[in-house]
């Protein structure tokens, strides 16, 4: 699962929809991996006000990657500065949750990725 | 021929036997990739777009998403939702580019607001008419996947659902689920009355109401031929506005619902909710 991914993925519980904590998930114990992904900086354009900034600096941190900065960049900063859209290329369609948890920091319901697939599936009390 | 969605949940039809059965016959990978270049003509992107496939298999439509020219707006990025573990498994072999979950879109569509420019939906939804178990009836699985799936894509944003609904009934219970969670709604039909009737559900989320613009569904399918409009967004309000109360109980839950829509944060609902409250010392 790409971290672009990650970043509009929510808590499935129904009683998690009302909490803020519910979103990000948290990384637990994961296996990244990362991809070979042709550049689409138009896709990187149109998703950018979409990318929850925060959540994605909450991520990346807690992946263990370096320190993002505290403010998502412009579209007119990425299309000047190439090593910066090619960094965010890679963190947002390059890199993988290949095995692991995603953890909701609200009611803590466990979600397993195996081979890179999310299982989202819930019983039926929690739907 | 039976239908498979009246013998088996479809868990367990799509088993590894079905799912590569499925996937490697060029019949069917024929039909679904005509129907994929259909659905993506009446989604209409002009540029990459994030895109969520529904019920998303093999992969037989993410492939073609994955693989738009960039002169002619692609490619697209998706993530495909899918409750069969084998389907999703031949999806894996295949290699596929998009990000896969294993879910059940009956239980809703676990994405924040306005996540998606667009949705796709191949042969997949009329399994939602088919309940798993007698604890969970069609009718709140159709409507938490329609209200999920609404909140899920940006204003303005589309969904294309090609589907094979059992009987007319199916096919109003289907479309009637999409209209009540918020959506303009209209139903293409290619090839009518012919054996290779095929049925698109063309849903478009708010934006602009003007007529012809993107947000409109009168505007996404006009000028073509075999099109139903369901519109039934005005009419319903019209009705609702009569018969309820405002700050009546029900006139609060619709409110809550229209909310919850559009994304927003809403308290739960109890046997509390627009009750009075007294005052206590
Ligand atoms: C005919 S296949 C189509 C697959 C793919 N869209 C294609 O065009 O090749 C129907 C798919 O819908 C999936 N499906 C059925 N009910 C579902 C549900 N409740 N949630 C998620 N997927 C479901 C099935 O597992 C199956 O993969």
């Amino acid at each position: 699962m790409k971290l672009l991914t990650l970043n509009f993925l929510t808590c499935a519980v129904k009683a998690c929809k009302s909490s803020s904590a519910s979103f990000p998930l948290h990384p637990k114990d994961c296996e990244l991996v990362s991809d070979t992904i042709a550049p689409n900086p138009q896709l990187v354009y149109n998703v950018l006000p979409r990318i929850d900034w925060n959540a994605l600096v909450t991520t990346a941190s807690e992946l263990g990657f370096p320190t993002l900065p505290a403010t998502a960049p412009t579209k007119e900063e990425l299309e000047n500065d190439e090593k910066m859209m090619k960094e965010l290329h890679t963190l947002l369609l390059e890199t993988s949750v290949s095995e692991g948890i995603l953890v909701c920091g609200n009611c803590g319901h466990e979600y397993r990725v195996k081979e890179g697939i999310a299982n989202f599936l819930l019983p039926n009390h929690l739907v | 021929m039976s239908r498979p969605e009246d013998t088996l949940p479809p868990d367990l039809h799509y088993n590894d036997t079905e799912a590569r059965k499925y996937t490697t016959s060029s019949r069917i990978q024929n039909i679904q990739a005509s129907m994929t270049n259909r659905a993506l003509e009446l989604l209409d992107l002009t540029s990459p777009a994030l895109i969520l496939d529904v019920g998303c298999g093999s992969g037989l439509s993410g492939e073609i998403l994955s693989s738009i020219d960039p002169s002619e707006g692609g490619p697209h990025v998706w993530v495909g939702m899918d409750i069969s573990a084998s389907m999703l498994d031949v999806a894996l072999q295949r290699d596929v580019e998009g990000d896969l979950m294993l879910a059940d879109i009956g239980q809703g569509v676990p994405f924040r607001a306005g996540s998606f420019d667009a949705a796709i939906s191949i042969s997949a939804i009329q399994w939602l008419c088919n309940a798993e178990s007698s604890e969970v009836s069609s009718t709140g699985r159709l409507s938490r996947f329609f209200n999920g799936l609404y909140a899920s894509l940006k204003r303005g944003g589309r969904a294309v659902c090609q589907f094979y609904p059992k009987n007319e009934q199916q096919r109003t219970m289907i479309s009637g689920a999409a209209i009540k969670a918020g959506f303009g709604a209209g139903i293409l039909e290619d090839d009518p009355g012919t054996k290779n009737s095929k049925l698109y559900l063309v849903l478009t989320v708010g934006g602009s109401a003007d007529e012809g613009t993107g947000g409109d569904i009168t505007g996404v399918v006009k000028g073509m031929e075999g099109v139903d409009v369901l519109d039934a967004r005005k009419k319903h309000r019209e009705k609702g506005r009569k018969e309820v109360k405002k700050g009546s109980k029900a006139w609060i839950l619709s409110k809550k619902e229209q909310m919850e829509r559009k994304g927003k944060v809403v308290k739960n609902s109890s046997k509390y909710t627009g009750r009075k409250r007294h005052i206590t010392f």
